[in-house]
C-alpha cells in the first residue's frame, strides 16, 4: 500500500521528540491564541514566523510549529465565544449563536465538550480528506470561475436573513451595512474608493478590527453603562461532564457540517468562515423545524465548529497542490514554505514527500494533543476567561488593544476599533444583530471581485452569470435558501430564533 | 507607535552625531513573510555576515497602504536617516507612478538599487491552442476574445505587463485586451487552466510548479536574456516583442542623505549581490540575477515610472 508507506514516511519525520514537543507547545499557543478576541491564526502564526526564524528550524519542524498553531487557533476561538459571546477569531463567529445561549443557560460546559469533540471531529476527517483526496480533488478548483464563485458568495447572502429570524428586514440592512464597508479601500479596480485620501483606508477595513469592536469592545460599553449589572459576562462554569446523549445527536451534525467545510475549504476565496457559516445554515435547513436553532440548541455549536475545523484542513488542499492559499493563515504559511524553499504547486507531492507527508502526520498527531487539551483539560484554558468580569473586561480590552496594533502598528486601527464598538453598543439598543455585518465584511469584498471578473470576461453580459451547471445549481440553492426561511415562518407561525 | 518611532529615529539621530555603531534598520513595508520581509531580512543577514555592517541589520515590518504607510514615515520623519533602507520592488514604482500613495511621489525617496529579479512570464494552459507568444497577439488582431488573469489588481503590474506586449507588438487598442485581477499568481494560473481566461500573467516564482508539473505552457518570459533553468522558455525579444518586466527586489533610501552616503549603500548591495550567499538566496526563491545599483539604478527607474504613466493614462486607471 503506497499511502501506508507514505503515512509511514510521515510518521517517521512526525515521530521525533523534538518535533512532538513542537507540536504540544504549539497546540497549546494556538489554542489560547484563538481563544483570545483580537488574536486570530493568521495574526498569530505570522507573529511567530520571525520566531521560527530566530530559532533556526528547519523545514519540517517550522510547519510543525506553525501548522499546530493553526489547527490550535481553530479549536480556541470557540471557547470565548461559548463563555462570553464573542468571537475568539473570525471563524468562530457562528458559534456565539447557540455557544452563548447555552451557557447562559448554565450548559457552558456541554457546549465546550460538544464544540471540542465537533472541532475534532472536522479537523480529522478534513486530514483524512486531505490524505486520500488531495490531488484529484484539488482539481475543482479549476471548476470554480468567477460566475461560480459569485453565485457561492450569493448563496451565503441569501441565507443570511435567516440567521436573526425575529426580524429579517434588520439581518438584512446589518449585512447591507457589512457589504458597505467591504467597498471601502483599493478592490479589484485598483482605485481608491472611500478612503478620503487616508493611506490607512487603502487597504480595507480589516474584519477583525470589526469583530473586536463590534462584540469585545461593544461588551465593554454596555458594562460600563449597567454599572456591571446586567453584563453578560461571567457565567458560571462548574463541573465538565460529557454530554453523552448531545453528543449522539449531534454526530450527523458534525459529519455533514464536516463535509460542508471541507469543501468550502478546498475552494479558494470561500475559507473557514463561510465554511462555518455554510455548515450551521444548511443544518438550520435540515432541521427545520425540529432544531431550536439560535436559543441553544447543541447541534448549533458542532455544526459550525466541525465546519471550520474542516474548513482550515480543507484549505491546506489548494495551498499545497496549488499554491493557492485558500485563506489569511494559509497564505502566510504559504509564504512560510516558500522562504523555507519549499514551493508548493501539482509538484510539491512528489518532489517533497518527507514534508507533506510529515505535515499530514503532524496534523493528526495535533489533532489528538488537541482533542485532549479541549475536551478534559479544557478547564484550564476557561480558567482564563474565569475570573469576574470587573477584572476580565479590562484584561480583554487590553488584549484587544495590543492585538490589533499588532495586525498593523497603526493608532488609526484602534481608533476604528472604538468606533465600531460605539457601533456595536447602540446596534444592541437597537436589536440589530451584528453577525450579519462581519460576513458582509467577510465576504462583500470577494462578492464583488467575482462579479468584477465576471462582467469583464463577458463584456457585461448577466447571462454569463449563470453559464455553467455548477453556478446554476448553486443559484437554485441560493433562492431556496432565501425562500425557506419565510415558508418555514408561515409554516410555524413563531420566530424560531432570538437575536444575541 | 508614535512614542516608539520617535525613539527608534532618535536613536538613530544620536548615533548619526555620536559613534556610528547603531545597527542599520531595514524596513519592510508589510507584514512578515512576504516578498518585502524577504528583502530586508535576506539582505540584512548578508550585509552582516560578509562584513559590510558592523551589527546585525534590524528588520522593522511596517505594513499599510500598498507600502504607502512605511514611505510616508520616510519622506516625512526619516528624511535624512543615513542608517535606514527600505526594502521595494515593482509593486511600490509602479503604486507610486499611479498616485497610489496620497499624492507623495517616487522622487520624494532615493532608489539605491535592485540585485535580483523575479521574471515576468506569460503562461497558457496545456491544451490551449495557442503555442508562442505572437500565436496570441495575431489572434488579438485578429479580433478574438483572449483574456488574461494576473496576480495584481488592474491597472497593477501584471496588467501593464499585458498592456506592454501588446502595445510592442503593434495593437494600437490595448484596452481590446480583457483582464481580470485575481488573488495571486497561482490563484491565476487556476483559472487559465480551468479555461476561464485565455492566458496569465505573473512572476516565474509563484508558478514554477505549475511549468514543471506539464499544465501549463510557458509562451515568454520577458527577461532580456533566457531565464537559467528555464532554458527552453524563449524571451518575448527573441519573438519580435521588445518588452522586458521583472518584479525586481531592492531597495530605497532616504533622499536627504549626502551623496557620499548614498554610494555608500550602492557599494554594500554590490557586495551582497556578489556573494556566494545572495546567489544560494536568489536560486532558492526563484529569482533570476538582475543587478542595477547606484545612478544606474535610479535612472532605470525613472524611465520605468515614465512609462507607467504613460500606460496608466491610456488605460484610465490615472488622470
Amino acid at each position: 500500500m503506497e499511502l501506508l508507506d507514505n503515512l509511514a514516511t510521515g510518521f517517521s519525520v512526525a515521530l521525533s521528540v523534538n518535533t512532538l514537543i513542537l507540536a504540544v507547545i504549539g497546540c497549546f499557543l494556538g489554542t489560547i491564541i484563538g481563544a483570545l478576541p483580537g488574536l486570530g491564526p493568521s495574526n498569530g502564526v505570522a507573529i511567530l514566523i520571525p520566531i521560527t526564524f530566530t530559532l533556526g528550524l528547519d523545514a519540517t519542524a517550522a510547519l510543525v510549529l506553525l501548522t499546530s498553531v493553526y489547527y490550535g487557533a481553530m479549536y480556541g476561538g470557540r471557547i470565548s465565544s461559548i463563555l462570553l459571546n464573542i468571537p475568539g477569531d473570525e471563524p468562530a463567529l457562528m458559534t456565539t449563536l447557540d455557544g452563548y445561549p447555552m451557557a447562559k443557560q448554565g450548559r457552558a460546559g456541554d457546549a465546550l465538550v460538544i464544540s471540542g469533540v465537533a472541532s475534532f471531529v472536522g479537523a480529522f476527517l478534513a486530514t483524512i480528506g486531505l490524505m486520500l483526496l488531495a490531488p484529484y480533488i484539488a482539481r475543482l478548483a479549476y471548476k470554480f470561475g468567477p460566475a461560480e464563485y459569485f453565485a457561492l458568495y450569493l448563496l451565503a447572502f441569501s441565507t443570511l436573513g435567516g440567521i436573526a429570524s425575529n426580524n429579517q428586514a434588520k439581518a438584512t440592512m446589518a449585512s447591507l451595512i457589512g457589504i458597505g464597508i467591504a467597498m471601502i479601500g483599493q478592490g479589484a479596480s485598483g482605485t481608491a474608493r472611500f478612503t478620503f485620501g487616508n493611506l490607512h483606508l487603502l487597504d480595507g477595513i480589516d474584519f477583525l478590527v470589526a469583530i473586536v469592536g463590534l462584540f469585545a469592545v461593544a461588551e465593554v460599553f454596555t458594562f460600563i453603562e449597567s454599572h456591571g449589572k446586567s453584563s453578560s459576562i461571567g457565567v458560571k462554569l462548574d463541573k465538565v461532564r460529557i454530554p453523552w446523549s448531545d453528543l449522539k445527536d449531534s454526530f450527523g451534525t458534525m459529519i455533514r457540517g464536516s463535509g460542508i467545510g471541507f469543501v468550502a475549504g478546498v475552494l479558494p476565496g470561500a475559507g473557514a468562515s463561510l465554511g462555518s457559516f455554510l455548515a450551521y445554515m444548511a443544518e438550520k435547513s435540515w432541521l427545520g423545524s425540529k432544531g431550536r436553532f439560535g436559543t441553544g440548541d447543541p447541534r448549533g455549536v458542532a455544526a459550525p465548529e466541525a465546519g471550520n475545523n474542516a474548513a482550515a484542513g480543507g484549505a491546506l488542499v489548494p495551498m499545497l497542490t496549488l499554491g493557492v492559499p485558500g485563506s489569511g493563515t494559509t497564505a502566510v504559511l504559504l509564504a512560510l514554505l516558500m522562504t523555507l524553499n519549499i514551493t508548493p504547486g501539482p509538484t510539491l507531492f512528489t518532489d517533497r514527500p518527507d514534508v507533506v507527508w510529515g505535515l499530514i502526520a503532524t496534523l493528526i498527531i495535533a489533532n489528538f494533543v488537541l482533542l485532549a487539551m479541549n475536551v478534559p483539560m479544557v478547564k484550564v484554558f476557561v480558567k482564563i476567561l474565569m475570573v469576574p468580569p470587573a477584572i476580565l473586561l479590562p484584561g480583554v480590552t487590553m488584549i484587544s488593544f495590543v492585538g490589533i496594533y499588532s495586525l498593523t502598528g497603526s493608532y488609526f486601527d484602534l481608533l476604528l476599533m472604538i468606533g465600531f464598538g460605539v457601533m456595536g453598543w447602540l446596534f444592541r439598543k437597537m436589536d440589530i444583530p451584528t453577525v450579519p455585518i462581519i460576513l458582509g465584511i467577510l465576504l462583500g469584498g470577494n462578492m464583488e471581485d467575482a462579479l468584477r471578473r465576471a462582467m469583464t470576461l463577458s463584456d457585461g453580459d448577466p447571462t454569463y452569470l449563470f453559464s455553467s451547471p455548477i453556478a446554476i445549481g448553486l443559484w437554485i440553492f441560493a433562492v431556496a435558501g432565501f425562500l425557506a426561511p419565510l415558508y418555514f415562518r408561515r409554516v410555524i407561525k413563531k420566530p424560531q430564533a432570538i437575536t444575541d | 507607535m508614535n512614542t516608539k518611532l520617535r525613539a527608534l529615529a532618535l536613536g538613530a539621530a544620536i548615533s548619526v552625531a555620536g559613534t556610528a555603531t547603531i545597527a542599520a534598520e531595514c524596513i519592510a513595508p508589510a507584514n512578515p513573510g512576504g516578498g518585502w520581509d524577504f528583502t530586508c531580512r535576506q539582505i540584512g543577514k548578508i550585509l552582516f555576515d560578509i562584513g559590510q555592517v558592523d551589527q546585525p541589520v534590524q528588520v522593522t515590518n511596517m505594513a499599510g497602504g500598498g507600502g504607502g504607510l512605511a514611505f510616508s514615515h520616510v519622506v516625512n520623519e526619516r528624511g535624512d536617516d543615513a542608517d535606514l533602507i527600505v526594502a521595494a520592488s515593482s509593486a511600490t514604482t509602479t503604486r507610486l507612478a499611479q498616485n497610489a500613495f496620497a499624492g507623495m511621489t517616487a522622487d520624494q525617496v532615493r532608489f539605491v538599487g535592485a540585485i535580483g529579479a523575479d521574471p515576468g512570464v506569460i503562461v497558457v494552459a496545456a491544451d490551449s491552442p495557442y503555442s508562442s507568444l505572437t500565436d496570441l497577439t495575431d489572434a488579438v488582431k485578429a479580433g478574438e476574445d483572449i483574456s488574461f488573469a494576473g496576480g495584481s489588481a488592474a491597472g497593477g503590474f501584471d496588467h501593464l505587463k499585458v498592456l506592454q506586449v501588446m502595445k510592442a507588438s503593434g495593437i494600437d487598442d490595448i484596452k481590446a485586451v480583457k483582464y481580470i485581477g485575481v488573488d495571486g499568481g497561482a490563484d491565476a494560473v487556476t483559472q487559465t487552466i480551468g479555461g476561464f481566461t485565455t492566458a496569465m500573467t505573473g512572476d516565474m516564482s509563484e508558478i514554477v510548479g505549475f511549468i514543471q508539473s506539464g499544465e501549463v505552457k510557458a509562451l515568454a518570459v520577458l527577461t532580456e536574456e533566457r531565464v537559467p533553468g528555464f532554458d527552453d522558455i524563449p524571451t518575448a525579444r527573441e519573438q519580435g516583442i521588445d518588452v522586458v518586466a521583472v518584479n525586481w527586489r531592492g531597495l530605497y533610501v532616504p533622499k536627504n542623505i549626502s551623496d557620499d552616503q548614498f554610494s555608500a549603500w550602492a557599494d554594500k548591495l554590490q557586495a551582497v549581490a556578489d556573494s556566494d550567499e545572495w546567489k544560494a538566496a536568489m536560486e532558492a526563491n526563484g529569482l533570476a540575477p538582475f543587478t542595477k545599483v547606484g545612478g544606474d539604478f535610479q535612472s532605470w527607474v525613472d524611465g520605468v515610472v515614465a512609462q507607467t504613466v504613460e500606460l496608466s493614462k491610456e488605460i484610465g486607471v490615472i488622470q
